[in-house]
Formats: C-alpha cells, sequence, structure tokens
C-alpha cells in the first residue's frame, strides 16, 4: 500500500484563481487531481460532495474566493454555509474532518491554489482511503452476478 | 386526553357547521390498537371520530399542501405547529386559509416500546396521569409515560404550538432541557464507530421512501433520488446508494427540519434517523441561532449569511 496515492476532487470556482498563469496552470497538477470548475464555490450543491467520495474520490477540495473578492459578491458566504453544516454532518456519520476541505484563496495567494491541492494531497496520504462504501461495493438487495452466473 | 377530545370534536363541529372550513385535518382511532390515523373529516355528522390520544404520532401538516387551496382547519401539536410556521416561510401554505387548532403536547408514546414491554399481545392502552396502562388478555402492565415517549418527543423543548388560532387545554411545562442530548450522545463516539453504527442503520433501507412521504417538508416535485439526469448521487441499492440516499435526504433538510420525527415513525426497519436530522437541527442552532419553525417571516438559514460569521478557512485573521 506504500504506493498507494489518494485522488482528490477538486471543486474550484471559476473567478477564485485572480492571475492568469495561475489559472493555465490549474490542471497541471497530478493524474489523480480531477478538477470540476463551478461559476461560484456558492453554486456547488453538497450533494456533489457526496457524490465524488462514492465515486472513487479520497479528499474533496472545495475552492472559493475570500469573504468581499466573491465574483458574485456574496455567493461565497452562501457556500460558506452550506459547506459548515455538511462538513459538520458528514463527521457526524464517521468522515474525517481533513477529508472534504474548504479553503478562500484570499487576493494575494499567499497559499497559493496547488499548495493547497498538496496539502490535502498530503493529509490524505496520512489518513488512507476513504472508507465508507463506494459505488463499486457488492449489491446489497439485488443478488450479486457472480450468483447469476 | 378524554376533555381534549371533546373539544376538538366541539369545535370542529363549529367550524364545520357555520362554513368557516371546508375540511379538518386531525386524528380518529385507527385499525389497530396503539395506532391512531389521520382523519379528514369534511361533514359535522363525522366530527365524532374524531380522537386525541397518546398515539397521534403523525405531522399532519404533512397533508396541507396537498390541500391548500381550501379552505381547512388542522388539529396541530407542537411539531406539527412549527411544520405549518415553516412551510408558511417557505411560501407553501396561505396563513389566511388555515385554522390552526392547537393542541399541547404531551409527547407521543412509542408503540414499539409498550410492544416490546408487554408479556404478549397489546389489545388496549389507558392513560391514568403520568402512567399508561397496557392491557392484554392475560395481562395488565403500568409503565411511566416518560420512559415510553418517542426519543424525539423525550427531547422535545416546544411540545406547545408556536402559532394557533385556538388552543385548547393549558400549555403544558417543557420537561426536555436538551433537545439534542441524543445526537451529542452519537457524537461521543470515534469516527470509526460513528461510521459503523451509520453504515449499519443505511443498510436496513429498503427504499420505501416512508420517511420521505411521512415527512411535511419533504415537498419536492421530483425528489434528487429520482432524479435520474444529472444523477446527483449514486442512489441505488447498494451500500453507497442506500448511504447516499440517508445523507441527500437528512441534508435537504438542514435548517428546516423540525425534529418532529414523523420519519423515524414511518420507517419500517426502524432506522434511527433522528439522530441524522438532529445534528442539522443542532448545527444550525448552534452556528446560527436558528430553530425551524418558530417565528413566522425568518428566513431559513441556508438563504442568507452574515458576512462576520465563521469559519474562517485557514484565512488570517485582519
Amino acid at each position: 500500500m506504500s504506493e498507494w496515492e489518494p485522488k482528490i476532487a477538486v471543486f474550484l470556482c471559476q473567478w477564485a484563481l485572480k492571475s492568469d498563469a495561475a489559472w493555465e496552470q490549474r490542471l497541471d497538477l497530478a493524474e489523480n487531481v480531477r478538477v470540476v470548475q463551478a461559476p461560484c464555490s456558492g453554486r456547488i450543491n453538497p450533494l456533489l460532495l457526496i457524490s465524488a467520495l462514492q465515486h472513487g474520490a479520497d479528499g474533496v477540495l472545495v475552492v472559493g474566493c475570500e469573504p468581499g473578492h466573491c465574483h458574485y459578491k456574496e455567493g461565497n458566504y452562501v457556500g460558506r454555509r452550506k459547506f459548515a453544516t455538511l462538513h459538520s454532518f458528514l463527521q457526524l456519520l464517521g468522515v474525517k474532518e481533513e477529508r472534504i476541505r474548504f479553503v478562500w484563496l484570499s487576493e494575494t495567494e499567499s497559499c497559493s491554489y496547488p499548495e493547497q491541492v498538496k496539502r490535502l494531497q498530503r493529509d490524505i496520504q496520512e489518513l488512507g482511503p476513504f472508507e465508507l462504501a463506494r459505488r463499486e461495493t457488492i449489491p446489497c438487495v439485488v443478488p450479486a452476478r457472480s450468483v447469476a452466473e | 386526553m378524554r376533555q381534549i377530545t371533546t373539544e376538538i370534536r366541539a369545535e370542529a363541529r363549529r367550524l364545520l357547521e357555520n362554513g368557516q372550513v371546508d375540511l379538518v385535518i386531525g386524528f380518529g382511532q385507527g385499525t389497530l390498537p396503539m395506532h391512531s390515523a389521520p382523519l379528514f373529516v369534511q361533514k359535522a355528522v363525522d366530527v365524532e371520530r374524531m380522537i386525541w390520544d397518546s398515539f397521534c404520532e403523525n405531522n399532519l401538516a404533512r397533508y396541507l399542501r396537498e390541500v391548500r387551496k381550501q379552505r381547512i382547519a388542522i388539529v396541530a401539536k407542537g411539531c406539527d405547529a412549527r411544520s405549518i410556521v415553516a412551510l408558511i416561510n417557505e411560501h407553501q401554505l396561505e396563513r389566511e386559509r388555515l385554522y390552526i387548532i392547537g393542541v399541547p403536547c404531551r409527547g407521543m408514546v412509542d408503540r414499539r416500546i409498550v410492544a416490546g414491554c408487554a408479556p404478549g399481545e397489546v389489545l388496549s392502552v389507558t392513560e391514568q396521569g403520568d402512567e399508561i396502562i397496557a392491557a392484554g388478555e392475560s395481562f395488565s402492565l403500568r409503565l411511566p409515560r416518560a420512559e415510553v415517549l418517542y426519543r424525539s418527543c423525550a427531547t422535545c423543548t416546544h411540545p406547545n404550538p408556536v402559532l394557533y388560532d385556538v388552543l385548547l387545554g393549558e400549555p403544558v411545562p417543557v420537561w426536555a432541557k436538551d433537545p439534542y442530548v441524543y445526537v451529542r450522545s452519537i457524537e461521543q463516539k470515534s469516527p470509526a464507530e460513528r461510521a459503523a453504527y451509520f453504515a449499519a442503520e443505511a443498510q436496513r433501507c429498503i427504499r420505501c421512501y416512508a420517511c420521505r412521504q411521512a415527512c411535511p417538508m419533504c415537498y419536492c416535485e421530483e425528489c434528487f433520488v429520482d432524479h435520474a439526469t444529472p444523477r446527483w448521487v449514486e442512489s441505488g441499492a447498494t451500500a453507497s446508494g442506500l448511504q447516499g440516499w440517508q445523507i441527500g435526504r437528512a441534508y435537504h433538510l438542514t435548517g428546516r427540519c423540525v425534529d418532529c420525527g414523523a420519519c423515524e415513525r414511518a420507517c419500517p426497519t426502524e432506522i434511527d434517523l433522528v439522530y441524522l436530522n438532529g445534528k442539522l437541527c443542532k448545527d444550525v442552532h448552534e452556528l446560527y441561532g436558528f430553530e425551524a419553525g418558530i417565528k413566522v417571516g425568518e428566513l431559513p438559514p441556508l438563504a442568507v449569511f452574515r458576512p462576520d460569521e465563521g469559519p474562517d478557512f485557514g484565512l488570517p485573521a485582519k
């Protein structure tokens, strides 16, 4: 398992990367980082984060703009409430706190986007693969295919 | 209880006879002991079928949207009234068309606990003060009322209706101190224990959607789980799909759920749903000071925000 590398799903606000250079490099990350672009962090349906975990992501990163710098003025505040409640709720279900993360990129990008992704990768590497049910798990109601064969 | 039954009937008769409402929604005797069923009364002659006892467990607000074009009177206990307020706030009901017959509630009795305590089949249940007496063919069992309440009722902090046109009976004192005591007990477990507990609970789901149908706030024309394109979450009959459904259902009630417990009572496999919804109620209460269905005109917490609230997601303080 030492070769195991976490898969990361990134939900990225299309306005969060302020410089053109950062925007062009957004996909130049490790191949197990998948980027989903959204119009605003407030627009990201919390169910999509669940869906990402079900479909194989070990960690989820939501990237938004810092307070006061939302392109739509207040979308990131809406996203914050959605995310804060979802994060707390998933912890009750036994999902580790570090596994999903919301970050705000500041104007100065003191902690840049690739650095945030790497930081999450490092944390997930320590945690190990996501343990709750995945999509591929054996059906519990419908008989398994091997039975039919 | 008998006194309240009489008053409900008198009020319903009065409303129907002078044409103030078209329909009265209340409770009638069910077909089995310990089951009271929702009852829809359109004629004054039928009001004698209405009852009020410790098994009026459904949240009647669930039916209001479907008859919202009519003038309706509804028998509402604490949680029903909160659901009505929440529905009014979401512009699903018009207050003017509603006549709310408020009934202070002493908590509803969990028939599954009573049946579990009894040595045989329970054929009748009567109440005496703070005790309920379950009787069968060869036994008669006295149980303290506080110990046989539904979990959501045992921790209820709003037993008196928050909104009503007439209140029958005296307001009851609030018995619970902490509405989230059960959620806290689950939160204290380790993440691995919590994951195992959730997986075991969700695994029993047979996807009958009774929880959704019983919920007054689950009124989406098309539920996320029935939505095929795009498919929001994997929701097939797999372990993952069952968990996805439970997460999505509960999460969609964030800041809308009034913690009435109707979903859990409707569940044929007795999945612990109250802790899922209770957690979300607790979070919006603690983070945003919001309790659903308390005040008419208050916006749901996910529809509003305050710029100065937390969390700051790692940004340095300014």
